[in-house]
Formats: C-alpha cells, structure tokens, sequence
C-alpha cells in the first residue's frame, strides 16, 4: 500500500497538538488515517464540496493567468521594495515537472538556485519541497513561490474565502498563516544551500475581493507562525521512538487486519485527544469516544483539564465534589466542594426566587419608565 | 468557563442530560419572531443557495436558488427576501409611544429633553447558528451598496426593489448582535448555550441539533447517544439525518444530490433555449420546471430539520420565566430599532464600508458598557450566575445580624448606619471596598469596615479613619463583617422606611457596580484627530479623494458574484 503523503494542513495540525503519539506516528508511517478511522467504525466526517473545489481552482487559475502578472503586480504593490513591478516577458516561470515527489523536489531546488542565481524574477507555480517531521519526509507543495531579483523567496497562498472591504475571516487567515509558516521552514531547507538567498517572513496571501473574482492581496507576517511550528515540530518524538515502545509486530495493515485487531493497534498508541482535533484529525472520532468511555475531562475542553488540576475523570470530581474522596485541603477540592453547595443552593432556591421575582418585575416595570430616559443616551450611539 | 459551569458540565456528562446554567431567561424572546434558516453556496462569498423564512413555524416560506451563480436567480431571491423580511419590519415601524430623550441643543450647548417616538415594540430576528448571524451580516453588506433601476437608471445590473433597504436591515442587525444582551438578531444556539450546560465541549455545542439532544432527547435515548446520532447518522444514500443548521452545507449532500441536481437544471435550460418549436419548447419547459422543483424539494429538505430545531430551541427558552432586568435591555434594543428607522425615513446613506475613529470608539465603548451591565443585571436576576459570582469572591449573601446607627461627620450629619452581616462566603474584601446590594431595583452602596462583630469603635463610626481588625486577608472565623451604608436613605436625618435593613434580613451584596457609567465624550467626527485619521472625508464634497466615494456601488464585473 503506498504511504499517505503528509500535507501543509496535516503538519499544522500536528504542530498544534504536538503531544499526539498517535497522530505523529501514523502520519509519520503514511496511513491513511481516513480510512483507517473507517475500519475503525468512527468514520471522518471530512469531505470538500464540489462547489468550493472548483471555484477554488478556478480561482487560483485566475490569479496565476499570463504568467502570473496580475500575481506579480499585486506581490509589488502589497510587499513594496520593488515599486516598478515586472513586465510579464520578465518573469521566469520555469518547467517543475519531473518523475516522483524526489525528482519534483530536486527540480524545485534546481529551479530556486537557478533563478536566486540569474537575480531575476521568477514564479514558481506549484513546487515541491521537502521537509523532515518526526524522522520521515513529508512532501509539500504550496500554491506558489515568487523569487524576487534580490534573492529573496516569496511563499504565495491562494485562498477563495473572500476579503470584504480588506478583512477576511480571522480563523481562515489564522489557518493560512500556519500553513504557509510551513512551507516557508522547508524552503529554509533549500535557502541554506543556496548562496544569496533568503526565505521572506512576510507571506501574500491572495483572495478574491468583495463578492467579485477579481483577486486581492494582502501581506501577512508569520514569523509568530514560523516559531511556533519550527518549536513544535522540533518538539514532535521522533517516530522510532515511539514505534519501539509498541509491541512487536503492531500493524496497521487496512487490508490485512480485521477490525479488533486495529483497534488494539490503535489503542497501544496514546493519544492526546482535546475537542478541537474534530476539526482537524480523521481519528478524531475515535479518540474521543475513548476518551467519553475513560470519562476523561478534557473531552469537554483543554482548559476544563487545566482548572481540575490532579482530578482527571469526571467520577472523580464529581465524588470530589460531593465530598465523597478527596482531601479538603488541596485547594482544587475545596474549590468544587464549594462550587457544589453554592450551585446546589442556587438551584434549590430557583423556585422560590421565581416567585419572589414576580413580585421585584413589578418594581421594575415601574422603573422602566425611568430606565427609558436613563438609556435614551446610551442607545443612541450603537443605535 | 468558570468552575461552577464546569461542574454543571459534568454533572451533565454523569446524567447524561443537559444541565441548567441559568434559572430565569436572560434573553427576550419576542411573542412573534421572525426565524431565518439561510444556506450559501460552498466556496462563495455570499451566494445564497435558499431560505426558509418567516413567522408562522408550520408554514415557512421557501426561496431557492436553482443555480447560484447566476446573477439574475440571486437578485430575484434577495427580491424575494426582501418581500418576505421587509413587510415584518415594517409592521413594527409604526406602532410607536412618546417618549423623551436627552440631547444637545446645538445653539445653547445645554442638554434638553426632546420628545421623541419610541417603537412599543422591535422585529425580532432568530437564525439557527452564530455562522448565520455571520452570513446576515454578509447579506447586508453585500445588498446595502447595490443600486435600483429608480435609483440610478445607468446601472448594469440594477437590483430588484426594495433589495438595498434589506441589506440596510440587516447590516443594522448584525451591528446590533455584537452589544452584548441585545436580542434583536439571536442564534438559537448562543441562546441555548447560555441557559444549558451539555456533556460536551463548547466546540460541540455549536451543533444545533447535537445541543438540542443533550437538552431534550427524543424517546428513551440520553442525550449522548442522541448527541452522537444527531452528529453523525447518515441514511443509505450517505446524507445525515441531522444536516448542518447552515448556512454552510454537508459536502456530502453538496455531491451526491445538488451538484448532479443544478447540473440537471442547466442541461434543461439550454435545451429550452434551443427549441426549435412550440409544442417542444413546452415539453422542455416542463422539464425545466421539474428540474427547479427537485433542486427546491432537496434544499427544503435539508432545512427544514433546522427550521423545526430552531422552534423546538425557542420553546424550551419560553419555558423559562423571563429575567426581570431583561424588559430594560429590550427597551434598549427597542431604541435601536427606533433610531435606524429615523435615519431610514430621514434619507440617511448606507451605513459606510468602514466606522470612522469616533463611530467605532464609540461602538466599542457602548459594547463595553453593555457587557459590564449585562454581567451585572444576570447576576441580580439569577441566583444561579450569582453563585459564580460568590464563588469568585465578587459577591456574598449573607443574614444580617446587627444593625447600628451612627451618622457621618460634618455640619449636617447623615445617616451611616453600621450592618453586620454573617456569611458563609469569601468575598475579596479591602479597606474601604465599594460592595452594593440591589434596593426596589436601584443600587445601594456600603463599604467594608472590617471583619468580626465586636463592639463599634467609636473613630470607626465616624468618617472611617479605622482600619478594621482584619482587613485585607481572611475572613474572620465565623464569617462575620461590618458593612457601613453610604447612600439612599434619604436627605433627613433618619434614614428613609426600608432604606436599611434588618436584623435577620437575608440579602446579597456585590462587589461590581450595577450600572455602569459611559466613558468619557468622544469628539464629534468632525473633530476627530489626525492621530486617528482625521476628520472623515464626505462624499461629495471638494476635498473628496480617491477614497471618498465610500458610498459607490460595489465594482460589477461580467462573472462576479452576487
């Protein structure tokens, strides 16, 4: 079975859930964790809408028309430097095809140098980089790289979420960034070996202005991204390790293995499961409802575990809670024991407030009147 | 989340059944909501894909688009939205009260009261999910600059009447949604999640029908496995039984069904174009109208679960008895409503693209105020949002114990009684720390004299030159403190009937003001500094620049969308 290439997304995310065993080493081995989460019985609800694909494609095909001179007036404009931008005859865009993802790569690299080298503009339309995640190479390929004549490299991301009166959606522009800081570490890679070149920290991001399809761009900073991948990565266990502490002869062979025997292959690696993996993790499913069935806490949310301290099950501080176990002095017992009695105060006393606020709306309705004129001010500014 | 919401998270996970994190309803939820299930089309911005729309809960009204990227299809469904949305909000415009309001008179500089109209009541909006308030917002923005035939004979695609006034609407309402408290735009979910604590994470509970399971699960099911089903079930074809309350839709349903579905549509719309005779073109025509039917029965399909969730969500909120500070806010949202339609009627312009440096301080401002008040007001109506309070040493209740008068210094003395109060709670007290306990609806202010319940020093009852035995860290033993009240007793000497308590009186005091006073005064906009942009340029106006025109039309090009 050819292994599952790892992708720009699938790094992010497991940049940011680097204590992850499970998901670093199957993607580290290629399994494709789609199907694996099938034969699992927790299927992936991830799928792309033909829609989005093809306006997408359309979209950046758009963009990068001949030979990318719209790309390269609005690189001019948004990163400065370079006032005048390129004629189009100026541009370079060389041939990257080549035989396998090697060959790709070792082209990509041929046509960096080449072009750093000529100190000419140069666009590199979907090139292929390589990068080394956890002890395995993981092969990326970003919509575009832009070699400019001063030897700096250009990551381009082409987005179809829109940029309405210049803003676009902080979350999406949030994932671009950490996808490009991605592939701006492996052109770090290539940057290295090539004399007078330098990796820009600054990315363009290209979407499709207003409600029209006419692109526009704008320049985002990832050097927060950058750090904190190049940290988590680097923090990542190496796959060998991980794969030593499993019991011999673990696979996970989709079409060998039945389903049982997957799922102690799975389960004899940890997993480090917090609801946000939903969006971003095929195994997602599967992890969490292991996590329900151990009652961990922060299946309701990493900073549910962080307020619980050393109480990891629900059981636990429930019982804590109710002041069945634990010991009242550690301040995160005290703390529930608390929390318990004043919320089972509130809501025995529910009933008997209802009654008394029947009698307090009253007052207010009065006071209405008053309140009126007091917010006739205060209204008028949102207003 | 504070800890007493994640207990009741977890009390929820071990009972398998929602938990309540409120006892009275901080939200006003109108007796004729207008409810709004929209659905876009993947990887657009801002096409609408179709609609359920309206007030009466068995009778939506269903617009749809047959085929999104057509021009003339989408205006003829925002005209159609408008003819659906506009007349509700019309029938609010008129029903109106006197009412006063505070303004500058711009001869004299002095605040004077005006009389002003006040509608009695507001439009209310519901969408399923806070992404639909997003695309609301999206819809007036990308409606509020479009251009009509009457309006401007020259445009090239002029939108159908009454389009540009919706997206107005709308953008007002979607401003409006971010104060925090108002009620005018309302996701059922926020509204859900507000009053019910799940056994699962927030990120969870963004699912409308995955919260709905937890809340009130059908059959003998518990609200996990309702969860999960609500989640995840697909029937044969592969398409869940619980589709996304929008407005993005399951790319599954986006491939299997729509695409082949508007795919049809088109095929039937080019052979209509190329019949060659009558008794064709009628049977092509035909077949075109099936096409459009099927695309309308699929997308109603996959609303209309939404629709009946959003309603289902609405009358387990009525179940709650509304909060009594919640009719202020309202009032609130009622001003708002009020003043939008004044600066419709008076011919003002579209809201601007962007808030100039003064509109926006301003707005952020009054979301500031709001949230504050909001915090204050949930935590006055309901015991249960007070016990976070408690819990976090911003409040305590207590029984008062003792009751002794003493008066302030100086020529006219005031009353400045002394109140001991027993408590279980740990409030975060200091020297001289403001508490306040809610009177007739009104704040009444005291502040911490020390901790312990001994005999009055006769310096502390003055002025408060005393520091107290214990002020600043721990509470005394048995939870006792003196407490010296400050204000609404009345100008004469003895202090007004019920203005102080008594022995025995159980009360609740907070650390946090009740009301929350605005900011400073902003400068009008047209003092507004360079280091902010400077004064807004007008359109119209000499010095106008490139950047003026901010009322223009969007650009039109020949394959923009919408």
């Amino acid at each position: 079975m050819p292994p599952h290439p790892l992708d720009a997304r699938a790094l992010a995310a497991l940049a940011a859930n680097p204590g992850c065993r499970r998901r670093a080493l199957l993607d580290g081995a290629g399994v494709d964790k789609g199907a694996l989460a099938e034969a699992l019985g927790s299927p992936a609800p991830f799928g792309q809408s033909q829609f989005a694909f093809m306006r997408g494609n359309a979209f950046e095909a758009k963009v990068k028309a001949d030979g990318g001179t719209e790309l390269m007036r609005l690189l001019a404009d948004r990163l400065g430097g370079q006032a005048v931008p390129p004629a189009p005859g100026e541009v370079s865009v060389p041939d990257l095809s080549a035989a396998g993802p090697e060959g790709r790569t070792a082209r990509t690299a041929l046509a960096l140098r080449e072009a750093t080298a000529a100190g000419a503009w140069a666009l590199l339309d979907h090139p292929l980089l390589a990068l080394e995640v956890a002890g395995s190479p993981a092969y990326l390929e970003p919509d575009a790289v832009v070699v400019r004549p001063d030897g700096r490299w250009t990551v381009v991301e082409i987005k179809s979420f829109p940029m309405i009166d210049g803003s676009a959606d902080a979350s999406k522009v949030g994932a671009a960034a950490r996808q490009a800081a991605v592939y701006a570490l492996a052109l770090e890679r290539v940057a290295v070996r090539t004399e007078g070149a330098e990796v820009g920290h600054q990315v363009l991001l290209v979407c499709p202005k207003d409600f029209s399809n006419l692109p526009t761009a704008s320049v985002v900073d990832i050097r927060k991204q950058l750090s904190v991948t190049r940290r988590q990565l680097a923090r990542l266990t190496r796959i060998e390790d991980i794969a030593d502490t499993l019991p011999e002869g673990t696979t996970f062979n989709l079409e060998r293995c039945s389903g049982a025997q997957l799922t102690s292959a799975v389960d004899a690696v940890s997993a480090a499961y917090a609801p946000e993996c939903l969006a971003a993790c095929e195994l997602a499913f599967h992890c969490r409802s292991r996590a329900r069935e151990r009652g961990a806490v922060e299946a309701l949310g990493r900073s549910v575990r962080g307020e619980l301290g050393a109480l990891t099950t629900v059981a636990a501080v429930l019982s804590a809670a109710h002041g069945d176990t634990g010991d009242p002095d550690d301040p995160t017992v005290a703390a529930l024991r608390r929390a318990a009695t004043l919320r089972a105060e509130a809501l025995a006393g529910a009933d008997r407030a209802v009654t008394e606020q029947a009698v307090a709306g009253r007052a207010m309705a009065d006071r209405a009147v008053a309140a009126d004129r007091a917010v006739a001010g205060g209204a008028e500014t949102e207003g | 989340m504070s800890l007493i919401s994640t207990l009741a998270r977890l009390e929820a996970v071990a009972s398998g059944r929602a938990r309540p994190l409120a006892t009275v309803r901080h939200r006003r939820i109108s007796e004729r909501p207008l409810v709004l299930v929209p659905l876009t089309t993947a990887g657009e911005a801002g096409a609408p894909l179709g609609a359920l729309v309206g007030t009466d809960r068995d009778a939506p009204r269903l617009l749809t688009v047959a085929q999104p990227r057509d021009r003339d299809l989408r205006f003829a469904f925002l005209g159609e939205l408008a003819e659906a949305v506009l007349p509700y909000i019309d029938a609010y415009t008129d029903v109106i009260e006197p009412a006063e309001r505070n303004e500058t008179d711009p001869e004299t500089g002095k605040r004077v009261k005006v009389e002003v109209e006040l509608c009695v009541d507001a439009p209310q909006l519901v969408v399923p999910s806070r992404p639909g308030i997003d695309f609301v917002r999206l819809l007036g923005r990308s409606m509020r600059f479009r251009r009509t035939a009457e309006e401007d004979p020259e445009t090239p695609y002029p939108a159908p009447p009454r389009v540009p006034l919706l997206g107005r609407w709308l953008t007002h309402y979607g401003e409006r949604a971010r104060v925090p408290g108002s009620s005018l735009l309302l996701a059922t979910t926020d509204l859900l999640n507000r009053h019910w604590a799940t056994g699962q994470s927030g990120l969870e509970d963004q699912h409308l029908g995955a919260l709905l399971a937890w809340i009130d699960p059908p059959g003998t099911l518990s609200g996990a496995e309702a969860a999960l089903l609500a989640e995840l079930e697909r029937d044969r074809d592969g398409q869940l039984a619980c589709p996304p309350a929008g407005p993005a839709t399951d790319p599954a349903f986006d491939n299997r069904l729509l695409a082949p579905a508007i795919e049809r549509y088109d095929r039937a719309r080019q052979e209509l174009g190329a019949a060659e005779d009558g008794a064709d073109a009628e049977e092509r025509l035909a077949r075109l109208t099936a096409a459009e039917r099927h695309i309308r029965a699929l997308l109603l399909g996959v609303m209309r679960p939404t629709w009946d969730a959003v309603w289902h969500g609405l009358d387990l909120l009525r179940q709650l008895p509304e909060g009594a500070r919640v009719e202020e806010r309202w009032t609130r949202d009622r001003w708002s409503f009020t003043g939008h339609r004044d600066r419709v009627r008076a011919g003002e312009p579209p809201q601007p693209r962007r808030d100039d440096a003064v509109t926006a301080a301003q707005k952020l401002a009054s979301r500031e105020t709001a949230l504050a008040q909001l915090a204050a007001a949930e935590a006055l109506d309901d015991p249960l949002v007070l016990a976070g309070h408690r819990l976090s040493g911003e409040a305590f209740v207590g029984e008062v114990t003792e009751v002794v008068m003493a008066y302030s210094e100086g020529k006219r003395p005031s009353p400045r009684p002394l109140i001991t109060v027993r408590t279980d709670d740990r409030p975060h007290l200091g020297e001289r720390t403001k508490v306040f306990r809610s009177l007739d609806g009104k704040p009444q202010s005291a502040e911490f004299v020390r901790y312990g319940d001994g005999p009055a020093d006769e310096d502390e009852a003055g002025t408060g030159t005393g520091t107290g035995t214990g002020t600043g860290t721990g509470t005394d033993e048995d939870g006792t403190l003196v407490l010296r009240l400050t204000d609404r007793m009345g100008r004469s000497k003895e202090p007004a009937p019920g203005s102080v308590p008594e022995k025995g009186d159980r009360i609740s005091w907070t650390l946090f003001e009740h009301d929350q006073r605005g900011g400073p005064k902003l400068p009008d906009p047209e003092e507004t500094p360079w280091t902010h942009g400077g004064p807004p340029v007008r359109e119209g106006t000499a010095e106008a620049g490139p950047d003026a025109p901010r009322q223009a039309p969007d650009p039109v090009t020949e394959e923009d969308f919408l």
